[in-house]
């Protein structure tokens, strides 16, 4: 087995998947890894258990049909990969197991970037992730030549506590000056400009990010960077150098409960989360000029004026439509073009085809944004080249 | 013969006769008992070379810097660890400086004061705080320890920021998970360690040396000042440092509690960061050299700990030579 490493799921459900219940003398790596990997066994053991029950025994007989919609398929995909899509994938799956009594789906979550490294070693058999795949990076996938399904977006909210104030309004070189820490008080000229008729306390503003490398974090400051102009110092990724009177929280919950117990906290956190705390959330001028409060008929604009390359990779940040929110973060199901395995191809392919059609109609239910019409129709129209053997 | 003979023959069968078997089994067993022991030191060898072998991009990237550097900052692929070496000595000092008198008086109390009842009760209740999982610890002190820790710091940092060399220890803004609360939170992790260390240390002196120092008339803190503490200090360091050890390693509760943000400040109520917490942060989107300076920061940490680790056997160990117990 080769060595790879702890991945502690630390995100928004991190009470409950956790490892690491002990750490002795130091030995961190070690204890880690092992309650990771106990931890992430006894998951895929209670998926398999839980959702499953009788299909366990026949999950070696062969996928029957072509794997369309209305054929049943059976057997078991693993995936891993993007927290961001945990919520919508267990839906979808849950879903596409009770229309498939034989199959089932594992999604580990894990994180966009073990995704990709758990797909490159061909341990899963397909990847959520919301970033692209490095060129660079390319070469390292053992199963060749890989395809992105996009199959939802949503918005990244900016929410706040600022108690007197309930509507907001930035742009993004003021929510870049309020993140890189040069703006300080919440009554600062730079939101004041932005909000012309609000009344602005003095409160010390207080900015909180996520402790723990996210998806959610690479998407923000990528929007900042593309966005912010000079005011975003802090360049983008999973992780940035955050100034340090900045606070942290784990996962998006984390961020929400940071924000909702401080006063005069401001902090990104995806959509779900935001209304779960019933957070105040700040509206967002996109480059058409218009203030747009965050939603799913917001992202879903935003992802139908990006432009969309012929491997459906897409941008939907900063999108210029004037009903398009500005922070809104794709996400896409990475698998191999080639399949090796007939059974296997022909399972992962119905459950794209699940996703990318009846999948959808869950994911506004979900806190998704489902993708728009013509984006659907391309996904679709690329399930043809899954070349499965025959 | 007689029944007393016989009883005498049946006695020398009782004992298990030196067979050639029994020989090899022996040998077996020695065999088996010295390859349990090279074991151990065969996965600590393969964990320092497969750590070390893992960062070695990292490392030679980065150079003497990764340890001296407080640029930390991976999308432009500048790992220098110091804030986060200096988070996890921080919080591990902090910890030691409330565990240690706290664990010393639990331990005193136990030996020297507690009604004979009231020992195996203490006894059983401190060890009771070792066996609950560390994650634990941490959730609980980030759901409710964080929000009145904020506030009571608040009030110290109102009143000693205005003194002025404390000022730059406890001055404000003061946060609610901060080095000081992950500091409380190891000390509460590591007082069951050291309290049932420095106990056995406690019980080594004997009872005539501390009747002899009484009956020379010393009260009981002159006893203890003259017959047990000599005896008894360097296991008391040896325990502190074990704590010292287990305190630097921990990880989840300090990542929940300590603020993540990497910092170097004198100002305890401010949040920073610890070796063993930016590694469970960042290492599941971690990828390249990125996650190679994460598995360094794990061979560094290693090398910490395994230093405190010797540290305090050899410092134990000549407790238990001048006492003359233990061998």
């Amino acid at each position: 087995m080769s060595f790879t490493f702890p991945h502690p799921r630390i995100h928004s459900s991190f009470l409950v998947s956790t490892p690491m219940p002990t750490s002795e003398r130091g030995s961190t790596l070690i204890a880690s890894m092992r309650s990771s990997r106990v931890a992430q066994r006894t998951l895929v053991a209670l998926c398999a258990s839980a959702l499953l029950l009788a299909a366990c025994g026949s999950s070696s007989k062969p996928a029957s049909g072509s794997g369309g919609t209305g054929t049943k398929v059976s057997g078991t995909l693993n995936g891993s990969g993007s927290t961001f899509q945990k919520t919508f994938d267990q839906v979808a799956i849950q879903a596409f197991q009770s229309a498939n009594s034989g199959a089932t789906v594992n999604y580990a979550g894990g994180g966009s970037g073990k995704g990709k490294t758990d797909l490159q070693t061909k341990t899963v058999d397909f990847a959520g992730t919301d970033s692209l795949v490095k060129t660079a990076d390319l070469p390292k996938y053992q199963g060749g030549k890989i395809l992105y399904f996009p199959t939802v977006a949503a918005p990244i909210t900016v929410s706040y506590n600022v108690s007197g104030v309930d509507k907001l309004q930035l742009s993004a070189p003021t929510i870049a000056k309020i993140f890189a820490g040069t703006v300080t008080k919440w009554n600062d000229p730079a939101i004041a400009g932005d909000n012309a008729n609000a009344t602005l306390p003095s409160t010390d503003i207080v900015a909180v990010h996520r402790a723990d490398a996210s998806g959610t974090t690479s998407n923000f400051t990528k929007y900042l960077k593309a966005a912010g102009g000079a005011d975003w110092t802090l360049g983008s990724g999973d992780t940035v150098k955050w100034p340090s009177n900045s606070q942290a929280g784990q996962g998006n919950q984390g961020v929400a409960q940071a924000i909702s117990k401080t006063s005069g906290a401001i902090g990104y956190v995806d959509f779900a989360d935001a209304l779960g705390a019933q957070l105040k959330t700040a509206s967002i001028k996109n480059s058409a000029g218009s203030f747009v409060a965050p939603s799913l008929a917001g992202a879903s604009a935003a992802v139908a004026s990006a432009t969309v390359a012929a491997d459906l990779t897409y941008s939907p940040l900063n999108e210029s439509g004037a009903d398009a929110y500005p922070i809104t973060s794709p996400t896409w199901i990475i698998v191999y073009a080639n399949q090796a395995d007939k059974a296997k191809g022909e399972l992962l392919k119905a459950f794209l085809t699940f996703v990318l059609n009846d999948g959808q109609g869950l994911a506004e239910a979900a806190n998704y944004a489902k993708l728009p019409a013509t984006l659907q129709q391309q996904a679709i129209a690329q399930l043809t080249k899954l070349q499965i053997p025959a | 013969m007689t029944s007393p003979a016989s009883s005498g023959d049946l006695g020398a069968s009782e004992v298990i006769p030196s067979t050639a078997g029994g020989k090899h089994l022996d040998r077996a067993f020695r065999a088996i008992a010295v390859a349990a022991g090279l074991l151990v030191l065969a996965i600590l060898a393969l964990i320092a070379y497969s750590t070390t072998s893992k960062a070695w991009p990292a490392f030679t990237h980065q150079g003497l810097s990764f340890l001296t550097s407080r640029n930390w900052d991976p999308n432009q692929d500048h790992f220098g660890a110091l804030d986060f070496i200096y988070g996890t000595v921080l919080t591990a000092v902090i910890a030691l400086a409330i565990a240690v008198p706290a664990s010393l008086g639990i331990a005193l109390f136990i030996t020297e004061l507690a009604p004979k009842g009231w020992r195996s009760a203490v006894t059983y209740v401190v060890d009771l705080l070792a066996a609950i999982p560390s994650v634990v610890y941490g959730f609980w002190a980030l759901a409710v320890l964080t929000s009145p820790a904020a506030n009571f710091y608040g009030h110290i940092a109102d009143t000693l920021g205005r003194v002025p060399v404390l000022s730059s220890f406890f001055g404000g803004p003061a946060f609610g998970a901060s080095f000081m609360t992950a500091g409380v939170i190891l000390a509460v992790m590591i007082i069951p360690i050291i309290t049932s260390l420095s106990r056995e240390a406690l019980t080594t002196v004997s009872q005539d040396d501390k009747n002899g120092a009484l009956a020379m008339g010393a009260t009981r803190w002159e006893m203890l000042r003259v017959a047990v503490f000599p005896r008894v200090r360097s296991g008391l360091i040896g325990a502190a440092m074990l704590g010292l050890g287990r305190a630097m390693g921990e990880t989840i509760a300090v990542a929940l509690t300590i603020g993540s943000s990497a910092q170097i400040t004198s100002h305890l109520f401010r949040q920073g960061d610890s070796m063993a917490s930016i590694i469970v942060h960042n290492f599941p989107e971690a990828t390249g050299l990125h996650a190679a300076a994460l598995v360094g920061l794990g061979a560094v940490l290693f090398a910490i700990t395994i230093v405190v680790n010797m540290v305090a056997r050899v410092v134990a160990n000549q407790t238990s030579a001048m006492s003359g117990v233990g061998q």
